[in-house]
């Protein structure tokens, strides 16, 4: 057990790698996967379609097999990245694939009539966009994003196969050194809840905040 | 930079993958089903349950929810056999681990689901007479599998991808056969191609079954 | 913005009011979906100050005639004016009619306002924002000026005390009212009001019919759909009457509604009932 608590420093450093790469992962794939959903929802019809298929295939197979396509594809095309770069670039293109959904999704959501009421007092498509549409559609896209953005500190973990000195690579290594995995474990999994935990309450204290918005 | 493709390595152990994907299959069936019962149990405890039912459901919903699975793997494989005397090879305790994971993430499919059974139809139970029990057995719970279909469907789909954490402990299913031939063969990027479509499909297929099935007994919410 | 052909009219228009040119005119408008033809060669005039009203079994293309006058649907030949300009088509340098874009199109369509059956508002914005922010982003007002006249319509619909309430606290008779004064605010050249007290409650109904039928004796140029054979009947100049997407009897309510000779639409009467249909 004191082997656990003399470990923590240990962890915490690589708790910083998860949450930076946590943090770059978000913060790309809400840049990519706003703008290509919108792509998907307005745009012409081949941009929709391989918009769709990109985002269709990359969450039909498992993060962890993406991981590895990504980081043993990426040499072959000739782009070599450090580890901690490969890795993070993997986790951008599964979470902007899954943005991507986030976003169509809440747009859609939006009713017809909705457009149509914008549209009659004379408001042109970024007006509608602007002032009617994206408004309400980011009180739906919020809830289910903030609970991606606890998905995406779980995801990081994987990397941890990938030599990344992330938190779950920490505690791993801790363990090889002592033996005595269940202290580590049992740690390591209170850290990962009292971020995700933290989130994901967040996410339910918006989606209460946002109640009155009935249709 | 140039990248020789050579598949036909990848095909002489296609065995591997072609195992790995049954094993993947069935271990996601397994887990789901144990999953469903775990689910169901926990959800009934929880609406029918006192506080502290209610608190104990949900600490253990959210502890599993809030850790990564591949943690959860390594406790279970790794570290329970050290605190308690349990012996198990490594699909053993991932069956373990993937059903409680399973079950958490259902018991918020059920409790929802149980939810929004109408209460018109409850009442129209009681009208006939029948005791809470048999309105449980016959009415309400009836009504919430055709309304959660779709949410059981996804989940499952789910939970196969995440059969893939099992290629850590060294479970022969999909991804490790895939692994298995990318490290035995150099040939990671071609068996990554060929496992891509598979698991593509096979999701697909599942979304095909699963339509079919909403299609003969799913309900719109009233 | 050229108009097109400027070609007499030889519709009949009863009691005009108001100058010669029609505030809508509508000549040979067609319109199809795929291969269902809901407008088959519709012709009708609204003048300044006019009233009319469109009844008909549903499936004879009101709906969709009212829609093309504002553009939410495309029409596909003939001509609809507001106010002398072609909404639908513009006329090419080499002479050739050709689409309005979507930007020239919402422009024009602040002209020609309407008020839904299922009214529509915007609900994350109070009665007095939804009312606001045509006025701000359309017609260019400043926030103060905007507010001023949002609530000039507001308590003009009875909702001096609602301004600051969110559609979901309004009952459905308090948020149609919101609804007309969201399009009357625009100042349009015609108000297209579409089954509006459909969707209410009975006893909700009173309310908003007062609303229009105090705009019309204004002289608010309207175009309206509706069941309601009471009000449509002391309420409009005029009643069309549709009938699979044609204009089957047009005149002057006591016309149309008591002595009408027509038997389709004297069946359609006698189905729909002096009342609600």
């Amino acid at each position: 057990m004191s082997t656990a608590i003399y470990s923590i420093p240990f962890l915490l450093s690589g708790l910083a790698v998860t949450l930076t790469m946590a943090l770059l992962v978000v913060v790309l794939s809400l840049l990519l996967g706003g703008t290509l959903g919108m792509a998907v929802t307005y745009g012409p019809r081949p941009l929709r379609w391989t918009v769709r298929l990109f985002s269709d295939v990359v969450r039909g197979i498992p993060i962890l097999v993406l991981i590895f396509f990504v980081f043993y594809g990426l040499p072959a095309t000739g782009i070599n990245l450090p580890n901690f770069a490969a890795a993070t670039v993997a986790l951008v293109v599964y979470k902007t694939a899954q943005t991507v959904e986030y976003v169509r999704g809440a747009v859609q959501s939006i009713h017809d009539g909705q457009t149509e009421a914008a549209k009659s007092i004379g408001l042109t498509f970024e007006q509608r966009m602007a002032y009617v549409i994206l408004p309400q559609a980011i009180r739906r896209f919020l809830p289910p994003w903030i609970n991606g953005v606890a998905d995406a500190v779980k995801g990081t973990a994987l990397v941890s196969l990938l030599g990344v000195t992330d938190l779950m690579h920490a505690v791993q290594q801790v363990v090889g050194r002592t033996y005595d995995p269940m202290p580590l474990y049992v740690l390591g999994a209170a850290i990962y809840f009292t971020i995700n935990y933290g989130l994901s309450s967040l996410s339910r204290h918006v989606e209460g905040r946002y109640a009155y918005i009935r249709d | 930079m140039d990248y020789h493709y050579n598949f036909g390595l990848v095909w002489r152990h296609f065995d591997k993958l072609s195992y790995g994907m049954l094993l993947s299959l069935e271990l996601a069936l397994l887990c789901f089903g144990v999953g469903i019962i775990i689910g169901l149990l926990l959800a009934l405890l929880h609406v029918s349950g006192g506080r502290l039912t209610r608190t104990l459901v949900a600490a253990y919903v959210e502890t599993i929810r809030n850790v990564p699975l591949i943690l959860l793997v390594y406790l279970v494989f790794y570290g329970l056999p050290t605190i308690i005397n349990v012996h198990y090879n490594a699909v053993a305790s991932f069956v373990l681990t993937l059903s409680l994971y399973a079950g958490a993430y259902l018991v918020e499919t059920f409790r929802a689901g149980l939810a929004a059974v109408s209460r018109g139809v409850i009442e129209a139970g009681m009208a006939i007479g029948l005791t809470p029990l048999q309105r449980l057995v016959y009415v309400r719970l009836p009504t919430m599998f055709r309304i959660i279909l779709p949410s059981l469907s996804n989940t499952f789909i789910s939970l196969f991808k995440d059969t893939s954490i099992a290629s850590v402990i060294a479970v022969p299913e999909l991804t490790y056969g895939a692994n298995w031939i990318g490290t035995n063969t150099f040939r990671t990027i071609e068996v990554y191609t060929i496992i891509t479509p598979m698991y593509l499909a096979t999701g697909y297929a599942i979304v095909l079954l699963l339509r079919q099935l909403e299609r003969t007994f799913a309900v719109r919410r009233t | 913005m050229p108009t097109s052909e400027t070609e007499a009219s030889n519709v009949m228009t009863l009691r005009p009011k108001g100058g010669p040119a029609p505030v809508v005119r509508i000549r040979e408008l067609k319109k199809s979906y795929g291969s269902l033809e809901v407008l088959k060669g519709v012709n009708l005039d609204v003048n300044k100050g006019e009233v009319v009203t469109i009844i008909g079994p549903s499936g004879s293309g009101k709906t969709t005639l009212l829609r093309c006058v504002n553009l939410l649907e495309r029409y596909d030949a003939g001509s609809v004016q507001v106010d002398g300009i072609e909404i639908g088509y513009f006329e090419s340098e080499a002479g050739l009619r050709k689409p309005r874009s979507e930007r020239q199109v919402s422009k024009l369509r602040a002209e020609t306002a309407m008020v839904f059956q299922a009214f529509y508002l915007f609900p994350h914005l109070t009665a007095i924002e939804n009312v606001m922010l045509g006025l701000r982003r359309v017609r260019g007002l400043s926030k103060q000026r905007a507010r001023e006249d949002a609530e000039h319509w507001l308590v003009k619909v009875g909702l001096s005390d609602k301004l600051k309430s969110l559609p979901a606290e309004l009952s459905g008779g308090q948020q149609q009212r919101v609804g007309i004064a969201r399009a009357v605010a625009m100042g349009p050249k015609v108000l297209l009001l579409d089954e509006i007290t459909s969707a209410l409650d009975p006893e909700l109904v009173g309310e908003v019919l007062d609303v229009v039928r105090s705009l019309a004796e204004e002289g608010m140029t309207m175009l309206m759909v509706t069941h309601e054979m009471t009000f449509a009947r002391e309420a409009s100049d005029r009643i069309v009457f549709m009938d699979e997407g044609k204009i089957g009897a047009e005149g002057n309510p006591d016309e149309v509604l008591v002595s009408t000779q027509n038997e389709r639409l004297r069946s359609f009467l006698r189905r729909a009932g002096g009342g609600r249909a």
